[in-house]
């Protein structure tokens, strides 16, 4: 067998591989889509089918942008999701660097400590943190939010980028050190863009609980200017009726910024690495 | 690095823009905490501007949170201090534990209570009736709702009796056309709600054989309480394929969409029924087990509101808890949600023939409450949690009526005193 | 703040790199340190110490009790509490088991046919790949329970349409079934974060390597088995560790899909379902705080000791090479 045979038969290979896991990744997605845009009766008559003139009903849609500014949720949710990442990564970054380069004592404890909250579900501190917002005044604010999930976010990003960071060639450090660059330096214009496909990751890791998180802004900030989406789509979901419609319209269009989100650090982190611009 | 301050002022302009919009609320402002999200509609439109109509200077909202949540938010809310002004309140235990911690206030000298029979307050007071802590809303019936189409079609008559009930289950099954009965055991809540508490008073004799149970004198081995976990360990045969993971949602479906006969209901379920179904339906009383008998039927206390002990508003939450005993209130209500029965003395014209058909069975029948609410699942095994579990599994077959019954009573008697002899 | 001052006295010891420099405070480490210390501190250590105090605290009356360890005696010696914990307990180790199994073979399998430089449209299916994880739970609960349904007909539409009707059953309102069903979808749901962690590690390699290797005639299948998978194993590693953390905690899929009880008949009952109907209550149940914050502390010990175990034992033994 030549090998331009082989590559070709390769590619076949795992080009169905992926199809296969394409469609059973996007199937049911595909399934919450096109029942968004059709009446009740049709959603539960045939599942499968895609809208026709018959059963194609915009009344999801409609009762979603007519029960509540959704705009308004949106933007919530984008600005509590990107700022806690933001600092998530940063703090994280910051923290793991300091873990992986610098041999102090207690290092390996303070690598624990940071790891300790990975191991609890924050939930069961509701109380104490509510508590905490009150006195601070920070109830029915959005930084009350990016507060929790920063701290939410941290220890996984310890974690993983501690990992990461280790991996970074110490050469490259000890040269830039004997060309006089500064600790910081050395960790934001070399380590940090090495780390970036970790940070991708990291950042996809955490950006899905925030998004979909519906606790938090129940419990600290449910007030109307700062509900964030899925708060929001939670009135839809009665004790005993359910709008369906409405459910699938709010949460089909929340996929989409989240989607967004994804592609723009995969897409700008994943290129970071293969360019090899530092290298 | 650019970015990052980017960022910094878009997170500071978030936090401006919160705390400028948190400070805006007007002062007799008072917000409603509430499990009901699909009632928001009702409220904002009907009953608010009515309140506000004859009230000017008070601003009401209507917050829902979503059922699942309900509870765990509300609690941390109070113990936050952030919770709302007036509480839709669970009945009994759920209700008392809230007040016991002193977060819902007294209000046994409200002027509107004199608008509320004992047997309506019971639900939210305590052990010795001393003290009622909320207004009482609504109550729900339960029996079975059904698809009178389909009944004309197959030349069926609405059943009285268990025998009858079981003769029409099987017509329809043998015609085929139609799902017999549209329930499912994925939902362990639905087997012991629409089931065992359905049909069961008329066993247990109504509140005889309910209060028998708190005072020890029967037994759930007794005959009383295992023979409608028989009745009911013949149902499975007549629900709907793969019944074992249908939902609650999907039993409502099923009906509604017109693939089920019978619907095993609690009268909750009119108002979304009226606007999902297209065909017309009638509702039938649980099934006598012997013609002739008494019949019972379960009127269960289900909503109530009370007061944030804490709440900055008292003179506006008690002005509104006041109008909810008022005639115009319960006719609103009971008219705008019908399937929640008005729990006051005042007597309220219901538009609605299915609501008045569950309703007119008061008049025949004797009510009762849930048996397991009262008292009876303060302790570990709850027996309300145990009781849906074990419905479930009896509909399924998995265990066989006696043993359910021995299981549950097995449970209660662990921790429950007066049935440990 | 005793353990700035204690934990600063430390960082004089010297550092990794640069042993030669003089012994002077390092304040870079600190200002490495502290953002995230002090926000993860005060907004998740102190609420969480706050809430596992109350393990060891009864509620009487609105009085707090303290009781020592006697919540611990009634969850391992009551019969009505140890039963559910062992049951939570066993069924929380196979939902693990079909993640290690399922989840994370796929994953790194995934990555690795991903990670092909030459592979075209990688960038549209690597977007597919993650598509499930960004969903929220009340979409994936919502999606799977109609398509695993038997009344609206899409499982037994597709089992039918290629002749295998008698394989469906009512899986998720089955005993026998529920938990595995729940743990797949799970898997479906979360495969994008071993693929794309074990993806960035692949990335990762450099092209030299790889280079080196070819040369020497190993390509294809053979590089990825002799060369690539010995280099990723500090991330599988990981993948390991955070599969167990996550299982160990999980709690949204099987309450969104089977509800607090987490039926049929606790079969899917896991430990996280377990603390939150505890913790929280559920219908006529009423939250114990108590005993609920007496499972948390439980959970944390068995999550602590597993990731222990990890940190002092494998990570050690995994060899890390820089690039």
């Amino acid at each position: 067998m030549n090998k331009a045979r082989r590559n070709l038969a390769h590619s076949i290979a795992a080009h169905t591989l992926l199809l296969s896991y394409t469609i059973l990744a996007l199937f049911p997605v595909f399934v919450i889509l096109i029942n968004s845009f059709k009446t009740r009766k049709a959603i539960f008559r045939h599942p499968l089918t895609p809208p026709n003139p018959d059963s194609f009903s915009l009344v999801g849609y409609e009762t979603v942008l007519k029960q509540g500014d959704f705009f308004h949720y949106f933007q919530n949710s984008m600005i509590v999701t990107v700022v806690s990442l933001f600092f998530i990564l940063l703090f994280g970054a910051m923290a793991a660097f300091a873990l992986a380069e610098y041999r102090f004592r207690g290092n390996v404890w303070m690598g624990l400590y940071l790891a300790l909250g990975i191991m609890i579900p924050i939930r069961i501190g509701t109380v104490a943190i509510l508590q905490m917002m009150v006195a601070s005044g920070l109830v029915n604010t959005l930084t009350a939010l990016i507060l929790v999930y920063t701290a939410q976010g941290l220890p996984l990003a310890v974690f993983i980028l501690t990992e990461f960071m280790k991996q970074v060639s110490d050469d490259l450090k000890n040269a830039g050190r004997i060309d006089g660059l500064s600790e910081y330096a050395i960790f934001f214009r070399l380590a940090l863009p090495l780390v970036r496909p970790a940070m991708a990751t990291v950042a996809v890791f955490n950006m899905i609980p925030i998004w979909n998180d519906l606790w938090f802004p129940l419990i600290l900030a449910p007030s109307e200017a700062t509900k964030t989406l899925t708060l929001g789509s939670q009135v839809f979901i009665g004790q005993f009726v359910t709008n369906w419609n409405a459910v699938l319209a709010a949460l089909s269009l929340a996929i989409i910024p989240v989607l967004a989100l994804y592609v723009i650090f995969s897409r700008q982190l994943i290129r970071g690495i293969t360019a090899g611009a530092v290298k | 690095m650019k970015m990052k301050y980017k960022l910094g002022g878009l997170l500071l302009a978030g936090t401006i823009l919160g705390g400028a919009l948190s400070a805006t609320a007007e002062e007799a402002t008072i917000s409603i905490e509430s499990w009901r999200s699909e009632d928001l509609a009702i409220w904002q439109d009907k009953i608010i501007p009515a309140f506000e109509a004859s009230h000017p200077g008070i601003k009401v909202k209507f917050t829902p949170t979503s059922p699942t949540e309900y509870d765990a938010s509300l609690n941390s809310r109070l113990a936050g201090g952030t919770a709302g002004d007036l509480i839709t309140c669970r009945p009994f235990d759920q209700s008392l534990a809230v007040y016991e911690q002193g977060n819902l206030a007294d209000l046994t000298n409200l002027e509107a209570m004199k608008n509320f029979p004992d047997v309506a307050k019971s639900a939210w007071s305590t052990d010795d009736g001393s003290v009622t802590f909320c207004v009482p809303m609504a109550s729900v019936i339960h029996g079975f709702i059904y698809n009178k189409d389909a009944f004309k079609e197959l030349g069926l008559s609405v059943p009285q009796t268990e025998e009858e009930f079981f003769a029409v289950l099987d017509k329809i099954k043998e015609d085929g056309t139609y799902i017999p009965m549209a329930m499912g055991t994925h939902d362990e809540w639905e087997a012991n709600t629409m089931g065992y508490y359905n049909i069961g008073p008329n066993y247990w004799k109504g509140e005889e054989g309910r209060l028998a149970l708190i005072k020890g004198t029967q037994k759930l081995t007794d005959k009383d309480w295992v023979d409608p976990f028989r009745s009911l360990a013949k149902w499975g045969a007549y629900l709907g394929d793969g019944f074992e993971s249908q939902t609650y949602s999907d039993s409502q479906n099923l009906f509604t969409l017109g693939r089920a006969a019978i619907y095993p209901a609690g009268s909750w379920e009119i108002s979304g029924f009226n606007t999902q179904a297209d065909f017309a339906m009638g509702a039938f009383k649980p099934p006598v087990p012997v013609a002739g008998q008494d019949c019972y039927i379960s009127d269960h206390t289900d909503i109530g509101m009370g007061m944030n002990a804490k709440t900055a508003n008292p003179e506006a939450a008690k002005a509104f808890l006041n109008w909810m005993g008022s005639e115009e209130f319960a006719s609103l209500y009971a008219n705008a949600l019908p399937g929640f029965f008005s729990l006051s003395k005042h007597s309220v014209k219901l538009d609605d023939p299915l609501a008045q058909e569950f309703v007119s069975w008061r008049e025949t029948c004797k009510s009762t409450i849930r048996p397991t609410y009262q008292i009876l699942s303060r302790g570990t095994p709850n027996l309300e949690t145990e009781m849906g579990r074990v419905s479930a599994n009896v509909i399924k077959g998995t265990v066989t009526p006696e043993d359910a019954a021995a299981e549950l009573q097995k449970g209660l008697e662990s921790w429950y005193k007066p049935q440990q002899n | 703040m005793l353990w700035a001052a204690w934990f600063a006295q430390g960082i004089h010891g010297g550092n990794m790199q640069t042993t030669v420099r003089k012994q002077r405070f390092k304040w870079h480490i600190v200002v490495f340190l502290a953002p995230a210390v002090l926000v993860y501190s005060a907004i998740m250590i102190f609420p969480m110490i706050d809430t596992l105090r109350l393990s060891l605290f009864t509620q009487e009356g609105s009085k707090e009790v303290y009781v020592g360890l006697k919540n611990f005696q009634t969850l391992f010696h009551d019969p009505n509490w140890s039963g559910q914990f062992w049951n939570a307990l066993g069924n929380n180790v196979w939902f693990f088991i079909i993640h290690m199994l399922v989840q994370n073979p796929i994953g790194i399998m995934l990555a690795a046919i991903l990670s092909v430089p030459t592979l075209r449209f990688a960038a549209a299916y690597r977007t597919v790949v993650i598509v499930p994880t960004i969903l929220s739970f009340v979409i994936v609960g919502f999606a799977w329970k109609l398509i695993l349904s038997p009344l609206w007909g899409i499982a037994p539409g597709i089992l039918d349409a290629i002749g295998l009707k008698s394989w469906f059953h009512p899986w998720l309102g089955k005993e026998e079934y529920a938990l595995t069903t729940l743990a797949l979808i799970s898997v479906w749901q979360f495969i994008g974060i071993p693929m794309m962690l074990i993806y960035a590690a692949l990335l990762s390699i450099p092209q030299e390597i790889l280079e080196a290797a070819e040369c020497d005639g190993i390509t294809g299948f053979s590089a990825f088995w002799k060369v690539k998978l010995p280099l990723i194993l500090p991330s599988i590693g990981i993948i390991s560790i955070l599969t167990f953390v996550g299982n160990f905690n999980s709690f949204d899929l099987i309450y969104v899909a089977q509800g607090p009880v987490a039926g049929p008949n606790y079969s899917t009952d896991i430990l996280g379902t377990f603390m939150y109907r505890t913790f929280f209550g559920y219908q006529l149940q009423l939250g114990d705080q108590n005993l609920g914050a007496a499972i948390a502390s439980v959970m944390f010990a068995i999550i602590l000791v597993g990731v222990c175990i990890y940190l002092f034992t494998v990570q050690r033994r995994l060899r890390r090479y820089q690039f």
